[in-house]
């Protein structure tokens, strides 16, 4: 049975007539339009999904929208705009770090939320912070860049 | 709205008109009188066919100035539309950014053979550039009866021609033909796809005039990637768009004997298509669409795959018929009677699993049906293919599709695109809708078409002095074409299967790419029949580096082999070997920025639990030469091997982008580790088991080398060659000779996970 929710997603409010298990990531694709989440597996496995939810990174994929209701929701569009950039967004773009970009979502947005939490986090930190996200470009070296990057913009 | 809403915004018309005020009616023909009056009906209105003998078909010069180039291949994440884009800049002497390179969109570009072989420069490229160069010499001629002057006494720059000794006297491109269309004809080959080649009358620039190619430039597409302004093919959504997904069996080869619409009731808007054994769904919202998939209650019938074990199947491709078998390569002398000469023989036979594309994103792709016309957004490799695909299956005209590519989730080489453009057009035409469909992940890593599993069997004779005299190298496997490697046609996808599709038998393997000079060589290949011939999830077929890198992880680590029974070097070794010049290029290059001490493995001077090694191989590919030098860290209680540090030594010819190049490279060398530390399909008697990242696991950025070194030789008056695969090649071998070094144990099965290692050290 579908119900009304409230999403607050990149600080607009938005209403849904959804059904509360359906994952958070097809409101925002389907319901929303916004295209920047991506589904990757539907199994919390690769970060593609990956949004914020009250400033830490969850898997959109297998959120229940119902969960999501009256909490922060922050993409990776609601991070930082052109004119308006967050460090990694920019840094992203220094070092030429996507291939396909379709993982992108889980790697900027762990991070983003890593570098919230830890100013100067070390290359193992870094690391660990991301683990388990998934690049199936192998973009490994350069994500790795693109975070020392935006953690040295960051000061 | 997304801009894939409004598909005439793609159309060549909307982009010739551009801003300017000098178009010239875009589209209604002009009179032959006024034909004749433009420059000698170098340009016109009228639209020439899409054919590969017209430059229009290449390079339109707008309305403003800029440019715009149309390219038959597509971009899978390299960059290569940035090197396509200089290569015509440069020859046409404009602004790197007035040019904008259009990929891949069938209604705009001829069919240059996709994303294919690593020939996006190599054979797109050249094309592309010999048709600069042509509108360039075009547009000079023109400009040289406009301005009265002979064309050697012209000059051009940014777009600009002007008289050599009087720069006022001066015509833009703009000026010249903004807004209409080029009327040139070309020398075309008669070839389709790859080999398409034609040329104009020009002659490209010398390699010492570039000034725009070989510069690092960089991707334009990144920050609309990180500002999410950029769609992928699985954001295209149109008027009136349902959600489909198909259903697939829990035991390969079963077909759906009874379905019981009643258990999705509860669902709204759902309508199941059951057509022969294709069964798929359509549903107004995603969600809705998902769950139905799940919850259709489905009834299949009794199949009893003959797959073995996972750990059997290289029993299996010992024991299987051989149905082709080819000799390739550049064979010399007798190597049966310098066998038998031989003072002795070293023998050794190595195995690959079946590997999954397991793209980052499941395939998805959108097919609308408008009348007896078609359109398909794909992530494909290879839209053009695309195209003939869809017609194949709708039993349209080819004329009558048009396939757009936008970027899809991943590509590296024949994946499940495919298979997702035909699943979208069966539904699209089964229930009159515009239907997108993405699969789900378990699709995508347990259906699509697999990199092929095979044994490769080498034997090197030595003679009384050490001398390698002889050298037999045979690999036998699955096909890799089972699948072709493209989807123009139904019966080359899941969907064409299931729908009963006669099959054909398509046979392909390969031989190592390496020139070692012995006096008695021989290199076979040998294909063995798919598993499951209809509708199987372990259909072989390309994946990045067609069989590359099984071939020379059996080659390479067997030349260490050979070097360490004659005591040899491994650096040293294949130097001796060689004789091509870029050959041993690369591998010096490699070997001296990695500081390569020279001595016989294994290394002796280890104790303790981490033992630390060095490996290096080396394989050309279509006119790349490349050597990788790898240095591991192997854990022996654990068996966890780091593949530190990397130092490649690439040789592609000339180079168009270097930062594009090393990036690429570097890719290369992730994916490498992570096909020869991790990934192995598995499979039971009933299906393929490994379908998620979990059980289909990849390298992790916890297991990050420390060091990518990159070493570009650059040969700027070589032709370029291909670089989106060389240098996966010689991977797993560098990393099993570097394993080898380190602990003396050599590993002959990729992958060398964990259990594996620790098992083979114990």
């Amino acid at each position: 049975m579908n119900k009304d929710f409230t999403l607050d997603v990149n600080g607009k409010q938005h209403k849904v007539n959804v059904d509360p298990d359906m994952p958070l990531l097809y409101a925002l694709r389907d319901d929303l339009g916004l295209n920047n989440p991506h589904f990757g597996c539907g199994l919390a496995q690769c970060g593609a999904c990956t949004v914020h939810l009250d400033g830490q990174p969850i898997r959109s994929c297998v959120t229940p929208v119902s969960d999501a209701a009256g909490r922060k929701v922050v993409t990776l569009a609601g991070l930082g705009t052109p004119e308006k950039p967050h460090p990694l967004q920019t840094a992203y773009v220094e070092e030429q770090v996507p291939q396909c970009g379709y993982c992108i979502n889980g790697w900027i947005m762990t991070a983003a939320a890593l570098l919230a939490e830890k100013k100067k986090p070390s290359e193992a930190e870094i690391k660990q912070a991301l683990e388990g996200l998934k690049c199936r470009c192998g973009t490994h070296m350069g994500i790795l860049r693109a975070v020392k990057r935006a953690a040295t913009m960051m000061g | 709205m997304t801009k894939f809403e409004k598909p005439s915004a793609f159309s060549r018309r909307a982009l010739l008109k551009g801003a300017g005020a000098l178009v010239v009616s875009v589209g209604s023909p002009l009179g032959l009188d006024a034909l004749l009056a433009i420059d000698k009906a170098y340009a016109q209105g009228a639209k020439p066919p899409l054919m590969p003998d017209q430059l229009s078909s290449y390079i339109a010069i707008n309305a403003d100035g800029t440019v715009s180039a149309f390219f038959g291949k597509m971009d899978m994440g390299h960059g290569l539309f940035v090197a396509i884009g200089q290569m015509v800049a440069e020859e046409l002497d404009v602004p790197f950014k007035a040019v904008t390179v259009f990929m891949g969109d069938t209604a705009t570009s001829v069919n240059q053979g996709g994303a294919s072989g690593s020939t996006g420069i190599q054979f797109g490229g050249k094309q592309m550039r010999m048709a600069a160069a042509e509108a360039r010499r075009v547009l000079v001629e023109m400009a040289a009866e406009k301005l009265a002057t002979p064309a050697d006494q012209l000059i051009v720059v940014d777009g600009v021609v002007s008289a050599a000794f009087n720069r006022d006297k001066r015509v833009s491109y703009a000026e010249l033909i903004g807004g209409k269309y080029f009327n040139v004809q070309l020398d075309w080959n008669k070839q389709w796809g790859n080999p398409l080649y034609a040329p104009g009358k020009a002659q490209p620039k010398k390699a010492s005039e570039y000034k725009i190619v070989g510069q690092p430039i960089k991707r334009a597409d990144v920050a609309p990637k990180v500002f999410c302004s950029e769609d992928f093919c699985t954001d295209v959504k149109v008027p009136g768009m349902a959600h489909g997904r198909v259903i697939r069996p829990k035991v390969a080869g079963a077909v759906p004997v009874k379905v019981d619409e009643s258990s999705i009731k509860d669902i709204p808007g759902v309508k199941v298509i059951w057509q022969k054994d294709f069964l798929g769904l359509i549903a107004e919202k995603e969600w809705d669409a998902i769950r139905a998939a799940d919850k259709l209650k489905v009834e299949w019938s009794a199949a009893t795959p003959t797959f073995p074990a996972t750990a059997d199947i290289y029993d299996h491709i010992r024991k299987a018929p051989v149905r082709k078998r080819s000799e390739e390569g550049k064979p010399s002398g007798n190597v049966d009677d310098a066998m038998r000469g031989a003072a002795r023989v070293v023998e050794a036979e190595y195995e690959w699993p079946f590997q999954s594309h397991a793209s980052m994103g499941p395939a998805c792709a959108l097919v609308e049906i408008r009348g007896d016309q078609a359109t398909c957004w794909t992530g494909s490799q290879k839209s053009h293919f695309v195209r003939d695909g869809v017609a194949d299956m709708l039993g349209l005209p080819p004329d009558n599709v048009r396939a757009i590519w936008a970027p899809g989730p991943g590509a590296y080489g024949r994946n499940d695109a495919g298979d997702a453009a035909m699943d979208a057009a069966v539904l699209a035409k089964a229930t009159g809708r515009p239907v997108r469909l993405q699969y789900t992940r378990e699709q995508g890593t347990g259906w699509d078409p697999k990199g092929p599993a095979s044994i490769h069997r080498a034997r090197a004779a030595i003679d009384a002095s050490g001398n390698v005299i002889a050298y037999d190298f045979l690999s036998k496997g699955f096909s890799r074409i089972d699948v072709l490697m493209n989807e123009s046609k139904a019966a080359d996808t899941l969907a064409g299967h299931l729908l009963g599709a006669a099959l054909k038998v398509n046979d392909g393997f390969g031989v190592p790419a390496e020139v070692y000079e012995f006096a008695n060589k021989r290199t076979t290949w040998e294909t063995i029949a798919p598993l499951l011939e209809r509708a199987s999830p372990l259909r072989s077929a390309h994946l990045r580096d067609p069989v590359g890198p099984q071939i020379h992880f059996a080659s390479e680590s067997f030349m260490d082999e050979v070097a360490h029974a004659v005591g040899a070097d491994p650096v040293e070794f294949r130097l001796r070997h060689l004789k091509a010049p870029r050959d041993i290029a690369v591998i010096k290059a490699a070997a001296e920025r990695h500081k390569w001490q020279t001595r016989t493995s294994p290394r002796k001077d280890q104790t303790g639990n981490t033992v630390s090694g060095r490996g290096i191989a080396y394989s050309q590919r279509n006119g790349t030469v490349c050597a990788v030098v790898a240095e591991v860290d192997v854990d022996r209680a654990s068996g966890k091997i780091w593949a530190r540090k990397f130092t490649v030594a690439h040789d592609c010819g000339q180079i168009i982008n270097p930062d594009g190049l090393v990036k690429c490279i570097e890719g290369n060398v992730i994916q490498g580790i992570s096909r020869t530390l991790w990934e192995e399909v598995t499979f039971d008697n009933k299906a393929v088991t490994s379908v998620d990242w979990l059980t289909y696991p990849i390298l992790d950025i916890t297991e990050t080398p420390e060091t990518i070194d990159v070493v570009l030789l650059n040969r700027p008056d070589a032709a370029p060659t291909g670089a989106g695969e060389p240098s996966i090649r010689p991977m797993a071998a560098a990393i099993a000779n570097a394993i080898f070094d380190a602990t003396g144990v050599r590993i002959r099965r990729v992958p060398f996970s964990p259990d594996r290692v620790k098992a083979a050290l114990s």
